[in-house]
C-alpha cells in the first residue's frame, strides 16, 4: 500500500483581471480554481493507486477558502483531504516548503505529486523545494508516468528530446499536462465530497526570509507601430533589423 | 551577509550566453560574486567564465554526476561547494529546479524569475506578468534571473579559477534517450519564436511557419487553440497559461488573436510582431509592429525579404 500525497494549491482564476489597490493585488473579487497543473498531478495520483494499490491523500496550504480545492479533489476520488492552516497573503517560498515537507513525514508519504507550477506564481519551486527538504530526489515537468510496486519510469522532456527515467520512492513528481485529460468528478463523488472532513494538520511555525514590499502594474509598452495590408511586411523587417536589432 | 555565488548556466560543458546577464544581476547585489561552473570537463566553460567582468573568482566543478542530469545529486554537488550568501543562476527550466532545491538546503527563500534587483529589494512577476511584486530580503536568497532583461556583462576579465573534484550519488536511472524527430528548435530554448494560432486553416499551413523559422533560427510555437484543434500540433508547442512561458528577443505571432491565456505566456518578449488579418485582435496592443494582413498574403513576403536580408 502506497501513501500517496498530492500538492494541491486553490490561486486566482487565470482568466482574471488583477487590480492593483494600495500597492497590493486585489484578490476580493477574484474567482479562485484549483491551480490547472495540479489538476493533472489529481490524476497521475489516481492513477497510481489505480494501478497499484494504495492511499492519495490531497494536501494544501491555506485558509479556509481552500477547503473548497480539497473537496472538489475529494469528488475526483481521493481517499483524505488534509490542509494546513495559514491566513490570507504572502507565503514565503522556504516557509511554505519546510511546512509541506512536514506535512508529508505526518501522512506517511512515500510518493508526492504535484504541478509543475502554481498558476499565481509560475515558479516551480514547490515540488523540488519539498524534495530536498525532505531529502528525496524530484523529477520536474514530467508527461508519463508507469507505475512499479516500488518504483516509477517516467518520461521527461530535455533539451534533447524527451529522456525515459528511472527511479525508486520516495520521489516528488512535477506534473505537466501529459497524461490525458483530468477526470471529471460524478454525481456520487460530488455528494461524498460534501460530507467529508477536512483533516487540519499542525506542522508548527518556519520563519521565512522575505516580506512584501509592493504590488505593482507592470509598465505599459508604449503603442506599437501598425500597418494596414502586406505591402508593409519589407518595411517591418527593416525595422527589425535596424530599429529592434534583433534579426 | 556572505558571499554573492553564481552558478553558471553549463549544457553539454558549454557555458550559456544568459550567465554574462547572471553576472550583471549579481554585481548589484555584491562585489567579486563567486561563479561555479559545473560539468564532466568544465575546463573550457570555467575559462569563459574567468574573462566575465566584475567576476571576484570561478569554481570550475568537476564531477561524473554532471552527465545527466538529476537534481538531487547537481544540488548536493553544488551545495557542497557553496560558500553561504545569496545565490544566483539563470531562469531556465533546470536553473528553476536547482534553484528551489539548493534554496531548500540552504534554509534560503527561492525568487524565481527576477526582473529588477535594488540592494535588497527584489522584483519579479506573479500572475503570469499580471503584476509585479517587490520583495525585501531579510535573509539568505536564491534567485534565478529572468534572460534578456539584465545587460550581459563584458569579457575582458580575468578571474583566478579553482579546481574542484567532487562526487555524488545520482538518485534517478536515465534508461533511453528517446531523439527528437527532427531538428526543431524547442520554444524553451529559443531567442526567437514564431508561433500560429487557429487563424492557419491547417496544421499543413505550419510547414509556412517553419519555413520562416528556419532562416531566423527561431522555434515554431502555437497557440491552445491550435493545438487543442489539430492532434498534429503537440502540446510541448503551446505558449500559455497551461503551455511554456517564454521571453524570447522575438515574438512572431501569426493568425493569433491574443487570448489572455496565450499572453501571459508571451508578453515580455522583447518585440512582438503581430500578423492577423483582424485589426481589432487583441494581440495587436500588445504587438511592437502589427501588420494587418492575411498569412497567405504577408508571409511569402517575409520569407522573400528575410531572404534577401540574411542570404
Amino acid at each position: 500500500m502506497v501513501e500517496i500525497v498530492v500538492l494541491v494549491k486553490q490561486v486566482p482564476d487565470t482568466n482574471a483581471k488583477i487590480e492593483i489597490k494600495d500597492g497590493r493585488a486585489d484578490l476580493s473579487m477574484i474567482k479562485w480554481i484549483t491551480s490547472p497543473y495540479d489538476e493533472y498531478a489529481l490524476e497521475v495520483a489516481l492513477q497510481h493507486k489505480e494501478a497499484i494499490g494504495g492511499t492519495v491523500t490531497a494536501l494544501t496550504l491555506g485558509s479556509a477558502r481552500c477547503d473548497k480545492t480539497l473537496k472538489d479533489a475529494k469528488a475526483l476520488g481521493v481517499d483524505k483531504i488534509a490542509r494546513i492552516d495559514v491566513s490570507e497573503g504572502y507565503q514565503d517560498s522556504s516557509s511554505v516548503q519546510s511546512m509541506l515537507a512536514e506535512a508529508c513525514k505526518k501522512l506517511g508519504a512515500e510518493v508526492v505529486y504535484c504541478g509543475k507550477a502554481a498558476a499565481d506564481t509560475n515558479a516551480g519551486s514547490t515540488g523540488p523545494g519539498v524534495a530536498e527538504k525532505l531529502g528525496w530526489p524530484s523529477i520536474a515537468n514530467v508527461t508519463n508516468v508507469s507505475f512499479e510496486e516500488n518504483s516509477l519510469e517516467l518520461m521527461q522532456p530535455s533539451p534533447d528530446g524527451q529522456a525515459k527515467i528511472g527511479v525508486n520512492l520516495p520521489v516528488v513528481v512535477t506534473c505537466d499536462k501529459g497524461m490525458g485529460e483530468p477526470r471529471r468528478a460524478n454525481v456520487k463523488g460530488i455528494m461524498m465530497a460534501k460530507r467529508a472532513m477536512v483533516e487540519m494538520i499542525d506542522v508548527g511555525n518556519f520563519e521565512g526570509n522575505t516580506s512584501v514590499i509592493e504590488h505593482s502594474s507592470p509598465p505599459q509598452k508604449p503603442p506599437g507601430k501598425s500597418y494596414d495590408g502586406s505591402e508593409h511586411v519589407p518595411e517591418v523587417v527593416k525595422l527589425l533589423r535596424d530599429e529592434a536589432n534583433v534579426i | 551577509m556572505g558571499e554573492i555565488i553564481i552558478l553558471a548556466d553549463v549544457s553539454n560543458n558549454i557555458l550559456k550566453d544568459s550567465t554574462a546577464e547572471v553576472v550583471t544581476a549579481a554585481l548589484s547585489l555584491g562585489d567579486n560574486p563567486i561563479v561555479i561552473v559545473p560539468g564532466t570537463s568544465p575546463d573550457v566553460a570555467a575559462n569563459a567564465a574567468s574573462n566575465y567582468d566584475g567576476v571576484g573568482s570561478v569554481i570550475a566543478l568537476q564531477g561524473d554526476c554532471f552527465a545527466t542530469y538529476d537534481s538531487a545529486a547537481w544540488c548536493e554537488a553544488i551545495a557542497s561547494v557553496s560558500p553561504p550568501g545569496h545565490l544566483l543562476t539563470s531562469s531556465s527550466s533546470m536553473g528553476k529546479e536547482l534553484a528551489a532545491r539548493l534554496a531548500a538546503s540552504r534554509n534560503a527563500t527561492v525568487i524565481q524569475d527576477v526582473i529588477h534587483v535594488d540592494g535588497n529589494s527584489i522584483t519579479h512577476p506573479i500572475y503570469s506578468g499580471k503584476a509585479n511584486e517587490k520583495l525585501a530580503l531579510n535573509g539568505p536568497s536564491v534567485m534565478t534571473i529572468r534572460s534578456n532583461i539584465f545587460k550581459p556583462t563584458g569579457t575582458s576579465g580575468s578571474a583566478s579559477i579553482t579546481n574542484v573534484n567532487c562526487s555524488s550519488d545520482l538518485r534517478t536511472t536515465l534508461k533511453e534517450m528517446v531523439a527528437k524527430a527532427s531538428e526543431k528548435l524547442d520554444v524553451s530554448e529559443a531567442d526567437i519564436i514564431i508561433s500560429g494560432g487557429r487563424g492557419m486553416g491547417s496544421p499543413q499551413n505550419f510547414d509556412k511557419l517553419y519555413n520562416v523559422a528556419k532562416m531566423l533560427g527561431a522555434a515554431v510555437g502555437a497557440s491552445r487553440a491550435a493545438v487543442d484543434t489539430w492532434e498534429e500540433i503537440p502540446h510541448s508547442m503551446q505558449v500559455g497559461q497551461t503551455g511554456k512561458t517564454v521571453n524570447p528577443s522575438l515574438y512572431i505571432a501569426v493568425g493569433i488573436s491574443g487570448a489572455i491565456q496565450h499572453l501571459a505566456g508571451m508578453r515580455t518578449s522583447k518585440y512582438i510582431v503581430a500578423i492577423n488579418k483582424d485589426g481589432t485582435a487583441p494581440i495587436f496592443r500588445h504587438a511592437d509592429y502589427g501588420i494587418i494582413a492575411t498569412w497567405e498574403e504577408a508571409l511569402p513576403i517575409l520569407e522573400q525579404e528575410l531572404g534577401a536580408l540574411l542570404g
